[in-house]
């Protein structure tokens, strides 16, 4: 039986989705404006893996397919591989991740809802373990023609010293390193001069800071629209500015200036889109606080210290752990228990 | 003068629907052909009949009296016969039935003797005895018994009286047409209440999409000549009408839950409720009669003043009931309660009866997982995380859920109205409230058991151990007696009536053990299941009072201690 309230707000888990998406392509326009539309290709690729891989696991275990195909969730966690995997990976390491992510690390966790791990950035974690070489290459904006590119992503054999990439991140880090390096030739440049290169642009990499631009505009456009609220992402970009600042002031020729933080690598994809994932997020706004502010320090300390394109991934997953913790020690206090 | 306004947590916008019933003045219905008088229309103790069956009454006759201070007595809404008194089914989701008074009307709608009252000349306590026998208690849906929230706190005086005309369920407007018609009444209403409770200032909250009725009470309040009475636009919000909310709307107080707003210098009541205590004291007439909003799905919404009694039926037929009506529901559509049938009785708590049909109120699309968006948790006006409780309850971990301050939720359905994944959350917090009850009643009745068990245990064993002392002694005396006689008895030991050994004592310890044991068995088991009877029927007479406090709307709420005493 039916009870109150009779009435509701036209909401659902759908329209959510969907807006999420739509916030997307501003960003996804940029890549494949700057970087040719071997990107456009991993979208369809992770989409179609996605919606197979889930409707058989849903299936399986006797789900209503179609509800659930419905809710759109699915092409997001698909869509957050594309953009965060080379864009020239081979088609079955992006199937493959996408797989990973739909059917181990949210379907096999009890499917929408449930699952504890951010799915795109676990997958993200897992291919660059088994993969390292092919999570690494990343050609710069303009680099590889779309021929190339659809050669790279089906053919079979690659050379893969001859399409070296890496993402402006990294090569600033290895740049970085032979500047403090006294044997190198690079030996005493400061970041703003390694920086000089094709590959940067004005504050970031060479077209990548468009693309962090796009993110932007959607993910304020979901701010607007109340889909994700201001916590997470002013929380992120100001502890990643904050720790690189601090470091940037102390010895600017070793490290890589704040803005350059802010707009590279996924820095505004992780902000509105990956850390602001409700499920495997924080809730409380305290919680989202301090949940976004570890990510940062993680992510700037895996880019600096590690060696990995990005940290992105292995911060989130590290703060996925945290988040029961995290939102039980954030209740905020309830009506007429609180302390003015 | 602009008054500073406070705002609370959370709370919606659902489309207001006002419009249409407020298009033409309150109207009055014929009388029914049968009028269906529960005995029970307040929080609190059960009233007893003071009429038989056959008997005739006037309008305005005290038919069900007060059962102690935590209760309110029923009357007569119009004269004619008292055909029967008998369980009927009540105006309650459950679908339960309860006592109540069947008179058939003569049609002369003639009242008995009335005796008004000044106000300022009589005692206190006299007053309220008053109001309780008048039968007043909060129109606002929570029917708390008046007179018991018309005591000033410990210091004799309050700060704060809050008149609650916020009225933010959509669809309802009785508040808003008794305010625009009848705004002078209320106000000598609520100057009496003010009298009684030696509140400072009278702040009437009213939702700023009520232009008309602030107006009129703004000038009859100029047009008395009192000052410290304030009629205040405050925002249009759900569920600003929330007592608790109006509260801190007004003054910037939080009530917590489990406490009396008279601690913190502040009282609440319903427009509806001073308007009724005008009548009483003035007029002398008990509440028989209230303003109730027919809307939804009928030809012309409108508000009319019913009899307490009158089938719900009988009044939407006035307004038109539309094709496709499926149910009525009583109240918004927000804390609405879904009636059992067409002719349930109109009762004091009945602001609306709402239409519905399937078109109207569509069933909530397929439920899906809780995504953890959080967007209950912005909703919510009690500053909770219902996803949180959500999670508990349907895990039927009641102490987690406890620990998320479950008992502070006002089941406002703030939370259900915007989750985008469609979980009815209020249903699985009124679920997990009502199965804690349950066990706490559970968890009482079987400590009286044990109680009474142990004590039974306590006795027999003391009883046991005297008999067989009582034994010993005898046997002793015996062997002392054999002792004594000497051969002569031994000669005829066979017809001796006792063996002087101490055998013969332990088989009488034995056999009065097993005795006892046969007793007790006979005594226990009836007894155990005589008394689970009424103890499961009180539980659920618990929660369906509960659920009939807290069901329906959350304007004039009661200081809300669970009035499980009355059950
Ligand atoms: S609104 Fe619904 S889906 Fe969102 S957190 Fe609350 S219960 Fe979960
Ligand atoms: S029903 Fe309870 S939990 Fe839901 S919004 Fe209202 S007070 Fe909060």
């Amino acid at each position: 039986m039916i009870n109150s309230p009779f009435v509701r707000k036209p909401a659902s888990v759908q329209s959510v989705m969907l807006q999420v998406l739509l916030a997307l392509v501003p960003g996804i326009a940029a890549y494949a404006w700057f970087f040719g539309p071997g990107i456009l290709v991993q979208i369809a690729l992770a989409t179609a893996a996605a919606l197979v891989g889930e409707a058989a696991v849903l299936a399986v275990r006797g789900k209503p397919v179609a509800l659930f195909l419905g809710d759109l969730s699915a092409i997001v966690t698909a869509w957050l591989i594309a953009l965060t995997f080379p864009p020239i990976a081979p088609w079955w390491l992006t199937v493959t991740g996408t797989l990973l992510a739909i059917v181990i690390v949210k379907q096999l966790y009890g499917g929408l809802g449930q699952n504890p791990f951010n799915p795109a950035m676990a997958a993200f974690c897992l291919m660059i373990v088994a993969y390292p070489a092919l999570m690494s290459q990343w050609p710069a904006a303009g680099q590889l023609d779309a021929r190339t590119q659809l050669d790279l992503i089906f053919g079979g054999a690659r050379q893969i010293d001859a399409i070296t990439g890496a993402t402006p991140l990294d090569a600033l880090r290895t740049a970085l390193r032979s500047a403090a390096d006294p044997a190198s030739t690079l030996h005493g440049l400061r970041a703003a001069q390694l920086m000089d290169g094709p590959a940067f642009g004005l504050i970031g990499g060479h077209g990548g800071e468009w693309v962090a631009l796009g993110y932007l505009v959607g993910g304020l456009w979901l701010l607007q629209r109340r889909i994700i609220t201001w916590h997470i992402p002013v929380a992120f970009c100001a502890a990643l500015f904050a720790a690189a600042g601090l470091l940037w002031a102390l010895k600017p020729e070793g490290f890589a200036s704040p803005l350059f933080h802010l707009a590279s690598g996924g820095t505004m994809l992780g902000a509105f889109f990956i850390l602001t994932d409700p499920v495997s997020g924080a809730t409380t706004a305290r919680g989202k606080l301090l949940f976004a502010a570890g990510a940062a320090i993680f992510t700037y300390v895996i880019r600096v210290f590690g060696a990995y394109p990005d940290g992105i991934a292995f911060a989130t997953l590290l703060m996925n752990i945290c988040v029961p913790l995290i939102d039980m020690k954030t209740q905020a206090p309830v009506f007429g228990h609180k302390k003015d | 003068m602009l008054r500073k306004l406070f705002s609370f947590h959370g709370g919606v916008k659902p489309a207001p629907h006002k419009d249409q019933s407020t298009l033409a003045p309150i109207a009055s219905v014929p009388l029914p052909e049968r009028l269906v008088i529960p005995l029970h229309q307040s929080v609190g103790g059960h009233p007893r009949p003071l009429v038989q069956p056959g008997e005739r009454v006037f309008k305005g006759q005290r038919i069900g009296g007060a059962d102690g201070s935590l209760s309110s007595a029923v009357h007569a809404s119009t004269s004619g016969l008292v055909r029967d008194i008998v369980p009927a089914v009540m105006p309650h989701t459950s679908g339960l039935t309860t006592l109540s008074v069947v008179i058939e009307p003569d049609g002369e709608d003639r009242w008995g003797e009335l005796d008004r009252v000044n106000f300022r000349s009589t005692p206190p306590d006299e007053l309220r005895d008053f109001l309780r026998d008048a039968g007043i208690v909060g129109l606002g849906g929570a029917v708390f018994p008046s007179h018991l929230k018309l005591k000033p706190g410990k210091e004799g005086s309050l700060q704060t009286l809050v008149i609650n005309g916020a009225e933010c369920e959509p669809f309802i407007t009785c508040d808003d047409m008794l305010m625009r018609e009848r705004a002078g009444d209320m106000l000598k209403g609520i100057i009496a209440m003010r009298h009684m409770l030696q509140a400072r200032e009278v702040l009437i909250g009213i939702e700023d999409n009520k232009p008309q009725a602030i107006a009129a009470v703004q000038s009859a309040i100029a047009a008395s000549g009192e000052t410290g009475i304030e009629a205040v636009a405050i925002p249009t919000r759900y569920p600003a009408g929330g007592a608790k909310q109006l509260i801190r709307v007004l003054t910037g107080i939080e009530v917590p839950h489990g406490r009396r707003s008279t601690d913190f210098g502040v009282q609440c009541f319903n427009v509806g409720t001073a308007y009724s205590i005008f009548e009483a004291l003035e007029r002398g007439r008990p509440l028989i009669s209230r303003i109730v909003t027919v809307a939804g799905n009928v030809d012309a919404p409108r508000n009319y003043e019913v009899l307490i009694g009158t089938p719900m039926d009988h009044v939407v037929r006035l307004a038109g009931a539309r094709a496709g009506t499926d149910r009525y529901i009583m109240g918004g559509p927000m804390m609405g309660a879904r009636m059992p049938a067409f002719d349930v009785p109109v009762v004091k708590a009945t602001n609306c009866i709402l239409v519905g049909s399937p078109a109207l109120f569509p069933p909530p699309p397929p439920e899906m997982p809780c995504i953890r968006c959080g967007e209950c948790a912005k909703a919510c006006p009690a500053d909770l995380a219902p996803f949180e409780m959500y999670w508990h309850s349907r895990a039927k971990n009641f102490g987690k859920a406890q620990e998320y301050h479950l008992f502070d939720c006002i089941e406002c359905g703030c939370c259900s109205f915007v989750c985008p994944s469609h979980i009815p959350l209020v249903d699985y917090f009124r679920f997990s409230k009502s199965e804690i009850w349950a066990r706490e009643r559970e968890k009482e009745a079987a400590d009286t058991a044990r109680d009474r068990f142990e004590f039974k245990n306590f006795r027999q064993e003391r009883e046991k151990q005297e008999k067989a002392e009582k034994l010993a002694a005898k046997a002793a005396a015996t062997r002392e007696k054999v002792g004594a006689d000497g051969s002569a008895a031994a000669a005829s030991s066979s017809t001796a009536p006792a063996k002087p050994s101490g055998d013969d004592a332990k088989r009488a310890l034995i056999e009065a053990a097993m005795e006892k044991a046969r007793q007790q068995k006979a005594q226990i088991q009836p007894k155990n299941t005589d008394a689970a009877n009424p103890a499961v029927q009180a539980e659920i007479a618990a929660i369906e009072a509960r659920r009939q406090v807290s069901a329906t709307n959350p304007t004039d709420a009661p200081p809300d201690g669970p009035p499980s005493s009355g059950a």
